[in-house]
This record gives C-alpha cells, sequence and structure tokens, in this order.
C-alpha cells in the first residue's frame, strides 16, 4: 500500500489514459465513433487522443450507431482491435443488431477462427439531468446476450484497469461507463504504471458484519453512503463491487452473503427483468442455509427513464437502501 | 435618412457561396442495363473467359440442382437456390484476387464454391451442424450472412482496415434487392463513400424479396441509382448476361484497388426458383413470367455466344457437363454421410476462455450426456 500523496485524478483522465496507453502499446488498436476525434468526445475521454495518433486512428465516423459497429466488426476481422464509443446508453440501440447478431456471435459461429476483439464504451445511467435518451441503465440487454463481456467501473483505477483488459481482452467487452463518476475524483497517479485488472472479479469494497450490499457502477458510492449512514443504526454492512456482469462473480459474492446471511442488490437498472433478479436467484442457490431473510432488490422503478426534475424519486439513494436493509427480518434474531 | 443610412451603409455578411459537393451525372448508372453477350462488343472479351465463365455457370447450374435435391432428402434443413442468378455468382468469385474478400448473403453459397470453397463447407450452414463450415480466413470469404444487408458494413470496415495497413485488398459484398431497404444497407454505403473504402457492392435484384416484389420494396428509378445520394458511382447490368457483370464487377474492383472509392453494381436478374424449399412461388407470381426469364438464361446466352461464334464445340460443352456432374456425384456422397458433431463444442467457442458459469453448464451436458451413454448400454 503505497503512501504517497497522490494528485486526484477524474474517472474521466484514468479512462483517457488508458486508451493513450493500450494505442502507444498496440498500433492494431483504433478509437472511433461520433466526435471522436476533433472533439475529443462530448465527455472529452478521447480528448487529445486525434492529435496525438492521427486521424487514422481515432476516427470520427458519420453519425450511425449499426454503421459504426458494423464497420468495427469488418476492422477487428481484418486483424484490428477497435475501441467504438456509443455516444450516450440510450443512442447504442440502433446498433444492437449488430451487436447481438454479428459481434457477440462471431467467435462460436466460426469455431474460434474469427474472434472479434473488440471493445464498445457506453456511458451510462442517470443522475446528471440528462434530458430524454440521455440516462438509461442498458445494462440488461447487454448481459442477456451470450458472447459479451459486460464491465462497469465504480473508481478511478477500476476505470483504467478495466478498460485496458477490455482492450487486451480477445473477445468483445462492454465497458459500461457511469457518466455521473465521470468527474468523480481519486488519488492515482497518472505518471505510474497502472494494475490491469482481469475481468470476471468482484472486489469487497467495505468489510461488515451485518448485510451485503451487492451493488456495481454508479451505485457503488451510493452503497458506500448508506453504509456509513448505517452505522447509525448498528448496521455494520458490507459492500461489494460487482465490477463485471459478465463473467460474474459468484466465489466473492458467495463468500459474502455466508458471512453476513442478508444481502440487497443495489442497481439503477429497472428492477423487473434486471440483473438484481439474476443475482438474488444466484446468491438463493449457494447462500439458501445462509440466508436470514430473502435477497431483496433496491432498483429503478419499471418505468420510462424520467425527466431530470423527477429523476432523483427514481435513483435508488441512501434512504430506500437502509429501508430495505430494515426490512431482512433482523426480528428473528431475537 | 434612416437611422441606418445614418449610421452608414448596412452590408450584411453573405452566407459562404453554396457549392456542389461532387457533380452526379458522372455516377448515373446507364439508362439501361448494360450488356455484353449478342453485341458487338462480345468480340473484345478473351474467349478463354467467356469458355471459363461457361464452365462456371454449368457447374454453378449443378450444384444449386444437387443441393435442391439434398434438400428434398432431408439432407439440408433448407436451401435458398440460386438458380438463374448464376451469371451473378460466378462473377463476383472470379473478378477478386486471392488476397481480395468476399462478403456472402446466404443466397450466395454459389459465390462462395465458384471463390473455391468446399461446397461440403460452404453448405454447413444449411445442413445444421454448424453455423460456418470453414474458417473466413482462408479462403477470405466471409460468414454466409442471413440478417439482411448486416454483412455490408462488415466489408465496407475490413476493406478500411485493409486500407489503413496499406494493403492492396478490395472487399466485394453480395446483397439482395429487399436488403437494400435496410438501414444498414444505406450505412454501409454512406460509410464506404466517405471513407473512399476499397469496396464493392453488388445488388442481386432478382425480383423478390421473398413474395415481395420490387415495387413494393422501392420507388427508386433503379437500385444503381442509389449509388448517386452517396456520392459513388452507380452502374446497372443485365445480371443474366456473365461477360457483362464480370465486366461491370471488374472494372468496379479495379477503379476500388487503384483508390477510386466504392461503385454500387445492380444486376437485373430474376430468381427462377422460390425462396428456398419451403417457399411456395405461385402464389405470388405467375408461370409466364418466370418463363419469360427461362428464356433469358444466363447458360443459354452464353452458350449461344460461344457456339455461334465457334469458341467451343460439342467436345468442350460436354467436358463443362461431365465436370459439374462429377461435382455433383462428390457432393451427394459427402452430404449422404450423417455429420459427426461432438455437442461439447457447444461451449468451445463462446469467449476465449469459459466463464465460471459456462463451465458448470458444460459440467451439466457432460453428464447428461454421460448418462445417455450409460442406458445405450
Amino acid at each position: 500500500m503505497t503512501t504517497v500523496a497522490l494528485k486526484p485524478a477524474t474517472m474521466a483522465q484514468a479512462l483517457t489514459r488508458a486508451l493513450r496507453d493500450a494505442m502507444t502499446a498496440d498500433p492494431t488498436v483504433h478509437v472511433m465513433g461520433e466526435d471522436v476525434g476533433t472533439l475529443g468526445g462530448v465527455f472529452r475521454v478521447t480528448d487529445g487522443l486525434a492529435k496525438e495518433f492521427g486521424e487514422d486512428r481515432v476516427i470520427d465516423t458519420p453519425l450511425a450507431e449499426a454503421g459504426i459497429l458494423g464497420t468495427a466488426v469488418g476492422m477487428a476481422m481484418y486483424g484490428l482491435r477497435p475501441v467504438v464509443e456509443m455516444q450516450f446508453d440510450a443512442f447504442a440501440y440502433p446498433a444492437f443488431e449488430q451487436l447481438i447478431s454479428h459481434v457477440a456471435r462471431m467467435r462460436n459461429r466460426t469455431r474460434g477462427a474469427m474472434p472479434l476483439p473488440i471493445t464498445i464504451r457506453v456511458p451510462y445511467g442517470g443522475g446528471i439531468g440528462g434530458v430524454e435518451h440521455h440516462s438509461d441503465s442498458s445494462e440488461a440487454y447487454y448481459i442477456a446476450t451470450p458472447g459479451l463481456h459486460v464491465v462497469t467501473p465504480a473508481t478511478v483505477a477500476d476505470a483504467y484497469g478495466l478498460l485496458r483488459a477490455a482492450i487486451a481482452s480477445d473477445d468483445p467487452v462492454v465497458v459500461l461507463e457511469p457518466k455521473r463518476l465521470y468527474w468523480s475524483k481519486d488519488s492515482w497517479n497518472p505518471e505510474e504504471p497502472q494494475a490491469v485488472e482481469p475481468i470476471g472479479r468482484a472486489v469487497v469494497r467495505r468489510a461488515g458484519r451485518s448485510a451485503t450490499l451487492i451493488t456495481y457502477g454508479p451505485s457503488v458510492p451510493v452503497c458506500m453512503e448508506a453504509a456509513e449512514a448505517a452505522t447509525a443504526e448498528g448496521w455494520d454492512l458490507e459492500v461489494v463491487d460487482l465490477r463485471s456482469l459478465v463473467p460474474f462473480d459468484d466465489e466473492t459474492v458467495a463468500a459474502s452473503v455466508r458471512r453476513t446471511g442478508r444481502a440487497v442488490v443495489v442497481h439503477e437498472s429497472s428492477g423487473f427483468g434486471g440483473p438484481g433478479g439474476e443475482i438474488a436467484a444466484r446468491v438463493t442457490e449457494r447462500c439458501f442455509h445462509h440466508l436470514e431473510a430473502p435477497v431483496l432488490r433496491v432498483a429503478g422503478f419499471d418505468i420510462p427513464y424520467p425527466p431530470p426534475m423527477l429523476e432523483r424519486h427514481h435513483l435508488p439513494g441512501v434512504d430506500r437502501i437502509l429501508d430495505a436493509v430494515g426490512r431482512l427480518q433482523w426480528e428473528a434474531e431475537n | 435618412m434612416t437611422v441606418m443610412e445614418q449610421r452608414g451603409a448596412y452590408h450584411p455578411t453573405p452566407p459562404p457561396a453554396w457549392q456542389p459537393r461532387t457533380d452526379p451525372a458522372p455516377l448515373l448508372p446507364d439508362e439501361r442495363p448494360y450488356r455484353v453477350l449478342g453485341t458487338d462488343s462480345a468480340a473484345d472479351v478473351d474467349p478463354a473467359l467467356l469458355r471459363r465463365l461457361y464452365a462456371e455457370l454449368v457447374r454453378g447450374r449443378r450444384y444449386n440442382t444437387q443441393a435442391t435435391a439434398l434438400t428434398k432428402q432431408g439432407r439440408l434443413a433448407v436451401y435458398p437456390s440460386s438458380t438463374g442468378q448464376e451469371a451473378c455468382e460466378v462473377a463476383a468469385a472470379l473478378v477478386l484476387e486471392e488476397r481480395d474478400w468476399l462478403f456472402p448473403s446466404y443466397r450466395d453459397t454459389l459465390a462462395a464454391v465458384a471463390r473455391g470453397l468446399d461446397p461440403v463447407q460452404a453448405l454447413t450452414l444449411l445442413r445444421g451442424d454448424w453455423h460456418t463450415g470453414y474458417d473466413p480466413r482462408e479462403h477470405r470469404v466471409a460468414p454466409l450472412c442471413t440478417p439482411l444487408a448486416t454483412q455490408l458494413p462488415h466489408a465496407v470496415g475490413l476493406a478500411h482496415a485493409a486500407r489503413l495497413k496499406g494493403d492492396d485488398v478490395v472487399a466485394l459484398a453480395l446483397v439482395g434487392d429487399g436488403g437494400t431497404s435496410e438501414g444498414d444497407f444505406h450505412e454501409a454505403l454512406n460509410f464506404a463513400a466517405v471513407w473512399q473504402a476499397p469496396v464493392v457492392f453488388l445488388v442481386q435484384n432478382n425480383g423478390f424479396a421473398i413474395s415481395v416484389p420490387l415495387e413494393k420494396q422501392t420507388a427508386a428509378p433503379s437500385l444503381a441509382h442509389k449509388a448517386v445520394g452517396y456520392g459513388m458511382p452507380g452502374r446497372l447490368v443485365d445480371g443474366n448476361d456473365a461477360a457483362a457483370v464480370h465486366q461491370v464487377l471488374a472494372e468496379a474492383v479495379a477503379h476500388a484497388r487503384a483508390g477510386g472509392g466504392p461503385t454500387l453494381v445492380e444486376a437485373v436478374t430474376y430468381r427462377i426458383d422460390a425462396h428456398t424449399n419451403a417457399d411456395d412461388a405461385t402464389r405470388y407470381r405467375g408461370d409466364a413470367e418466370v418463363e419469360t426469364w427461362r428464356a433469358h438464361d444466363p447458360i443459354t446466352l452464353l452458350e449461344r455466344e460461344l457456339t455461334e461464334r465457334d469458341l467451343i464445340d460439342e467436345a468442350g460443352i460436354q467436358a463443362a457437363r461431365d465436370a459439374a456432374e462429377t461435382m455433383a456425384a462428390d457432393l451427394r456422397e459427402r452430404m449422404n454421410q450423417d455429420p459427426v458433431l461432438d455437442p461439447m463444442d457447444l461451449f468451445a467457442h463462446v469467449y476465449a476462455e469459459p466463464t465460471p458459469q459456462l463451465r458448470e453448464q458444460e459440467a451439466l451436458l457432460r453428464a447428461e450426456l454421460a448418462a445417455e451413454e450409460e442406458g445405450a448400454h
């Protein structure tokens, strides 16, 4: 554990650094998408890359998401390693046919002869006051598609590590970047080599004994805050940050729930048909005899994403999480 | 005197002069489909090429009839025949260099075979033992693509990647008339033109998207005209005239290879058979129409040219037919053998490394197979 005081860096800066390092290390890495070149992306994640690597490696594409991902497939077939930026979560939907029918299947379809090392970056989630079509939590669509890896960072260091791992992967990886964490800061030294996290490992962000909050992406800081607030109620909550939805780290999650005996899954995505149902089922299948209460879910409502002036009612917040923790049948202990 | 006049003359800055991006005239297709056979320009074609095209057409027709027969015998799950369209299929394969790439749709197994793919491997998808029965990189034939027009952006991306790497490679992508209504057709052509990618799009306008005729598909003057809107040349060609299709495609490929960018070629042809063996074409078209097109058969057209000009004799025709029969017999024999399947392959190629979840499911299937095996003894 280093004790050197580090300069604070944002998640966006860490992502930029990951792209720059990947492009420097491997000349086959190409960045492509809408406004990623001259402008540096609407979130400035690709800032400076076109200048440094040229317009052939940082490609401002026509405005057409199916075309962007479809041409990325062809580029990957020829041996390049495209990193595609979808400008916003809900703008990625036109690319779904390419994603589902080709990107996710090409390795399988060709018996491994033609894997597609494509990274698809998707800024996702709400809480930034975005107008309609700018705040969707679209992870359920991606994780329901076999053949894709799906990761989502919650910290500055993980943003770097997971994006590097995604680009290095020979399989397609969807990197869901929590928009409202783009400007979150952390002590992180961009001058030093950084760890590249293997895809598929969850991490315990906060150790606790009373119950486990299972979460990922934009809900991780909310759960950390809830865990701090819970100490006033006498609850010592553990927080598991999944980091990777596919593959899913059953081991870390189950080990935590076996220790605590109680679990709440927290995510922004709508509850019905959302990842929480899958996670609750997996926990129950593995930890049934350790559970003191049913696994609960705190999720976005089953509604189209609300207008910005109402979104705070939709997003899982500290109070709603603590209410759920309070419903974990504590009376059974007495 | 007005206030404005007192302050001095008001000279609004004129907007920048509008200029057309490009002159559309050279991009426009011919008024009639371009033809070679039966015209004066046929004399300019190398007789060896005509004979080669003829042999390939005869072999292609036999391949189509054999695959259709195998479907009736239950050896193929389904077969979308290209009978009547062999001139397009064969020419598309023959104009490419070895280093080039072909992007076929599900109706284009013949083009893949004409490019050198083993017919059994080309038919694996339609037999149903695996989706793609070949390594696409071996013959540079992309997987047969079922979702319409979705292979077109792949061709553009591959061609662009080749150019970025400095490779002298052209991609040729096949699509049907129905596919031109898909969004991916539009996006692929737009990307190709913007990037000036070395790619050629061949639309085989065979008259029908399953049952829907062209007039319900588009209001464009011709499908070739669509090229103009993207800023690339459109070419209209008689799709049953193998020499014409070959010439137009060869020119488009050479243009792309020289850095001239993409071309859209519309080949006007006809799907003689139903959409697939599962389709009933009598529900949407009459016999008279089919007979008109049978009279304009690609093999008949070329055979007439060759015999009238004494470029082939009876023995030459017989040799082409014999070679086709040999191919058909070999295909029949090999397709009548049951493919050897390993159910564990289901998990082998989902990811480079199976996820823990897939490993669990793999173990489940392995146990089921073991129990089956035990029960069989």
